[in-house]
């Protein structure tokens, strides 16, 4: 009994540790970000600011468009998360049930589309949204990212789909419900918190890029906020550091309340007691 | 019926931003109703700075009102990738601003106009040949240096009077020989130290100061291929500094892997007497130093070729696909006309590289080291090896790895040189068949 407490007091330490290790970096953002020039150079610096000032945030917002470029963010990172889903969910059902080799060929091509570089793949999709008239354009943006996200949504979504227990949909079938009604009203819901997770990867991804952004978009009220944040980099990686600290924290905010939204949707546990043992 | 209200409201945003999303402006910078459109990337970053790019781009445009100019924010941060894909698709903006070590591949990949029918007599005999150097790539000249910057001794001015130390002027600067007997005298041995060399990117930091020494590194041989030796001259200024670190223990090992923002702090906390910085940093020590911080600007050491160093300075380019070379370059001129370059040069505090914007009172002021910085300009050249093909590789997988491991002292001199030739060599040699 003592060895299992101290192997949960172990435990608990390890993840306390891994919280504080998680946390240290967007901590220090924060307190950054209300600092003033003066105590960013201090040698020996504090968590909390003996001085706070909003300063770097004004600065941040007089310097540059932060909200046009959030509102940019929030609209390709939601249409590629919903896009991605969208097709991803029917793919994977695809894949999940029906084990064919060209469902094998697909999962495999799935994985090793991952390996490409953005550099192999960025001029080759420059001309293609060129012709499309899609440069400079949020809409061609969420085209790339969708694309970006497939693979991996897919292979997430597979998952989710093997775990939903093909005896349900057989009941579902005997009682009379038809292939169609079988997806909508008995499997779809089972893989609600799976789409979730798929969708806030999708998310959270596009919401984080940067290369694309800032070379499919070239106008500055077209751009993102990671580009945009680019903006207040020097060469040779000198930074405002201040303000930069200001916009970061700010274009962090939108990703954590998205995630506290949605956490519940997939820790869930819908599927407790799905099925009669 | 909340999942229904949330999709109805990602419907919703998603129509909303449809008018948003389709704003490819497809015109590239082209004729307009008879009116042309320039589009000038700048990688302004500072607000003085973008301030005074965007004032003059509206200057500009009140005085032509059929030449309109589009100002575009950029940034330092992968403006190589960005620049090469926009070239790539046919989509680069007709003005490019940039650093003359990133053009060569620009250059010689031929998507940079060639100025040299474009620009105004004016602008030409204004800036001094060994600046035209740095934009010049085989016959062609494709770029305009106008902003430049030294590198210099950023010193606490406290810790130097008390010391008793002579006060180096660009008139009679520091030998390396004295600047390292000095470093030595300031350290005491316990956490002080004469000063801290921020390495992060040693190569050119090597390289540019070397040329005081004469160094030169890369040689052109009459069958054109460049080869790289090693010589006397070349060793005085890496010598210095791995001494100081590891000998004399008179400059902090800890810093040899920061950036030059990193070793503020322990500036300003008293720790170095004196941290080797570009020009620009002066911004950032006039905003972060603690009030009475007493610090002043010192020339870099001279060797026997005096205070020269190189310099790779910032450009503006024009886009070889613009089909408005004439009026990009027109725009040029006008935002490097001498008043217009002293009010760039004072945004981001650095040198102009044009003579008569250099002897504007405004950068002849004692007061934030502006004088001694002015006085260097003179002795800034080319840096070295900007237009050597294969010199980013050679710095990245040859010298960068060398030099660290040589300053932390995990080698010495010999293997040091060894790698910068030997491995060197071969690595310029697949560049030069």
């Amino acid at each position: 009994m003592r060895t299992r407490k101290s192997a949960r007091a172990s435990q608990y330490l390890a993840l306390l540790g891994y919280l504080v290790f998680l946390a240290f970096p967007f901590l220090w953002l924060i307190s950054t970000a209300f600092k003033p020039p003066r105590e960013l150079g201090s040698l020996h610096p504090t968590w909390i600011p003996k001085d706070p000032t909003l300063a770097n945030f004004r600065q941040a917002f007089d310097e540059q468009p932060l909200l046009d470029a959030a509102l940019n963010s929030l609209i390709a990172a939601v249409g590629a998360a919903v896009i991605a889903v969208l097709i991803a969910t029917p793919m994977a059902y695809v894949m999940a049930r029906h084990r064919t080799r060209l469902a094998k060929a697909a999962t495999g091509w799935v994985v090793v589309s991952q390996a490409f570089p953005f550099a192999l793949v960025i001029i080759p999709l420059f001309l293609v949204l060129k012709n499309l008239r899609l440069i400079n354009s949020v809409a061609g943006l969420i085209m790339v990212y969708v694309v970006w996200a497939l693979p991996f949504a897919l292979w997430m979504l597979v998952g989710y789909v093997r775990a939903v227990p093909t005896e349900l949909e057989e009941a579902a079938a005997v009682d009379g419900a038809g292939k169609v009604r079988t997806l909508v009203s008995i499997t779809a819901p089972l893989l609600a918190p799976g789409i979730v997770a798929t969708a806030l990867f999708a998310f959270i991804s596009a919401w984080n890029e940067f290369f694309f952004a800032l070379v499919l978009l070239k106008t500055p009220e077209k751009q993102t906020l990671p580009v945009v944040l680019t903006h207040f980099l020097g060469a040779e990686g000198v930074a405002d550091l201040g303000p930069l600290a200001a916009a970061a924290f700010l274009a962090t905010l939108p990703s954590l309340v998205v995630f506290a939204v949605i956490q519940k949707r997939i820790t869930g546990g819908m599927l407790a007691g799905a099925v009669k043992s | 019926m909340r999942t229904k209200r949330l999709v109805a409201m990602v419907v919703a945003l998603l129509l909303t931003s449809c008018t948003a999303c389709t704003g490819g402006d497809g015109d590239g910078g082209g004729s307009r109703d008879g009116r042309v459109t320039l589009r000038f990337q700048s990688l302004a970053w500072q607000q003085e700075s973008v301030d005074a790019n965007r004032e003059l781009v509206e200057e500009w445009n009140d005085a032509h009102p059929d030449v309109k100019v589009e100002y575009v924010q950029g940034s330092w941060d992968s403006v190589h990738d960005q620049l090469l894909t926009s070239f790539e698709g046919g989509e680069a903006p007709d003005i490019i601003h940039d650093a003359s070590d990133d053009l060569a591949d620009f250059a010689y990949g031929g998507y940079l106009a060639d100025l040299r029918g474009l620009l105004p007599e004016r602008l030409k005999s204004d800036i001094p040949q060994r600046s035209w150097e740095t934009v010049t790539f085989g016959d062609g000249v494709y770029g305009v240096p106008f902003l430049q910057e030294p590198r210099v001794l950023i010193a606490n001015a406290t810790w130097l009077r008390e010391s008793g130390v002579r006060i180096p002027t660009p008139e009679q600067p520091w030998t390396w020989d004295e600047f390292r007997a000095i470093t030595d005298e300031l350290g005491d041995g316990e956490g002080k130290y004469g000063v801290a060399w921020p390495l992060k990117e040693p190569v050119s930091a090597t390289l540019d100061l070397s040329l005081s020494t004469g160094g030169q590194l890369f040689h052109r041989g009459s069958d054109g291929k460049v080869r790289i030796r090693f010589g006397a001259a070349d060793e005085v200024v890496p010598r210095t500094v791995h001494d100081q670190v590891n000998t004399d223990g008179s400059a902090s090992s800890s810093t040899l892997g920061s950036g030059g923002s990193d070793t503020l702090p322990g500036f300003f906390g008293g720790k170095y007497a004196m941290v080797p910085l570009g020009f620009s940093y002066r911004q950032q020590i006039v905003q972060q130093a603690p009030e009475g911080f007493d610090w002043q600007v010192l020339p870099a050491p001279a060797g026997a070729d005096g205070l020269t160093q190189g310099v790779s300075p910032q450009t503006l380019s024009v886009a070889e696909d613009s089909p408005h070379k004439e009026e990009a370059a027109a725009f040029i001129d006008f935002l490097l006309q001498p008043r217009n370059m002293v009010r760039l040069a004072l945004g981001d505090w650095m040198l102009p590289t044009g003579t008569e914007a250099l002897r504007d009172p405004a950068l002849r002021v004692e007061e934030d080291g502006w004088a001694v910085g002015a006085e260097l300009a003179r002795y800034l050249r080319s840096a070295p090896a900007q237009a050597v093909r294969g010199y980013p590789e050679w710095k990245d997988k040859v010298a960068t790895p060398a030099f660290q491991e040589y300053y932390s002292g995990a080698i010495g001199l010999g293997e040091l040189r060894e790698r910068l030739v030997g491995d060197g060599n071969l690595v310029l040699a697949r560049y030069q068949r």
